[in-house]
């Protein structure tokens, strides 16, 4: 098949007649073709690249064993998720201290984040306590988002906690809650 | 002047060579493989930095997208073991055949109630079949919830493993269903479970 003839055109004439010897070499070229064809198949069938998790632990809502440490209020930083891809945010008790509204991605929230860690590291000598609120109108995104965020600049200590009707009123005033 | 004479080469070309490696790659790939299974939910997952796989087994993964929730156990025994709890729990009889059939299903979003009808439709009618997703609300005597929980004691059971739980939802979801889900796990203690997440990269 893939096989120029290049013997020589043989002697003329003359000698004794001779069988062909019948060359051993098998033609694999299609059984390449199959074996590609089938290496394409299956490539093209698997999925390759496993999708990842990311683990979320949430705090125990078991009402019996009710032994919640308080958290000083001067080392907490509590994320409100409103609409619009927007958040809000605020340290300490809420109305002490002026929220506001910030984006996600890395000049918002990671910004935030690790500015305010530093900050609180520098005051307390603590870790920085993070309580994330997602409101009713975010979507999964920013929860995944925000929960990566914390990942990415190293945050262990914090909770999603449901947010209060107050903190709601809060989104409204600055009108995330739509 | 004598010419020079060019040695004529064959032009075959040695494919054994060739032939070796396809077969080699051919295997790998037939040993690796693992069927994509399509979903009956589309749900675009959001990106994050996780690169932590998703377990080979001992999982079960609740797909959330349009407000539905559909759910998905890994390992044709634990499915099994699942069914046929639930049927007791529900008290609906399972035959043979729709516990077979329930088996080799990947991934379902149909209330208990009807799920016998579902299993015994012949399977090209299943593909076109509007699932509406299993009922979750937030009491403790939900669809979703027994599911999960048969689950978890079908994995103890078999495999004497605990079993994680993964969320894979979409990214527009809104918070209060994925809420729903969350607090349906929390019931019965799954205070840690994993979100199925697409690998980013970090922007510096």
């Amino acid at each position: 098949m893939a096989e120029l003839d290049t013997s020589g055109g043989g002697k003329k004439g003359g000698g004794k007649v001779r069988s062909k010897k019948a060359s051993t070499r098998v033609d694999l070229t299609a059984m390449v073709d199959l074996a590609f064809l089938l290496i394409t198949f299956f490539i093209l069938t698997t999925t390759l690249q496993k999708p990842k998790a990311m683990d979320l632990i949430m705090p125990d809502k078991d009402e019996k064993t009710k032994a919640e440490q308080p958290v000083a209020d001067n080392r907490t930083l509590t994320l409100l998720l409103g609409s619009d891809n927007k958040l809000e945010w605020y340290m300490g008790l809420m109305g002490k201290s002026q929220p506001t509204t910030d984006g996600y991605g890395k000049n918002g929230l990671r910004k935030l984040l690790f500015d305010k860690s530093k900050e609180v590291l520098a005051n307390t000598g603590k870790e920085l306590f993070v309580i994330v609120k997602p409101s009713d109108k975010s979507n999964y995104n920013n929860v995944v988002t925000t929960m990566d965020e914390l990942n990415i600049v190293g945050n262990q200590f914090r909770a999603i906690v449901e947010i209060t009707p107050s903190e709601v009123e809060l989104l409204k005033r600055d009108h995330l809650y739509n | 002047m004598s010419r020079v004479k060019v040695a004529r080469k064959s032009t075959a070309i040695d494919m054994t060579a060739m032939c070796d490696v396809a077969f080699l790659l051919l295997t790998f790939f037939i040993l690796s493989a693992k069927p994509k299974t399509e979903d009956p939910l589309k749900a675009e997952v959001p990106a994050s930095t996780a690169i932590m796989p998703i377990p080979e087994s001992d999982y079960a993964i609740i797909t959330v997208a349009q407000g539905k929730a559909f759910y998905s156990i890994e390992g044709v025994d634990v499915r099994k073991e699942t069914i046929k709890a639930m049927g007791d729990t529900y008290k609906v009889g399972f035959t043979p055949d729709q516990i077979n059939a329930f088996a080799a299903t990947e991934s379902f979003g149909i209330p208990l109630n009807i799920l016998p009808q579902f299993l015994s439709l012949p399977a090209n009618e299943k593909t076109g079949y509007k699932q509406q997703g299993i009922p979750v609300d937030t009491t403790e005597n939900n669809d979703l919830y027994h599911w999960v929980y048969q689950t978890r004691l079908a994995n103890k059971l078999l495999h004497n493993k605990e079993l994680k739980v993964a969320i894979k939802g979409d990214a527009r979801e809104e918070y209060p269903t994925i809420s729903k889900i969350i607090k349906t796990l929390q019931k019965q203690k799954v205070d840690k479970f994993s979100l199925i997440t697409s690998l980013k990269t970090v922007s510096k």
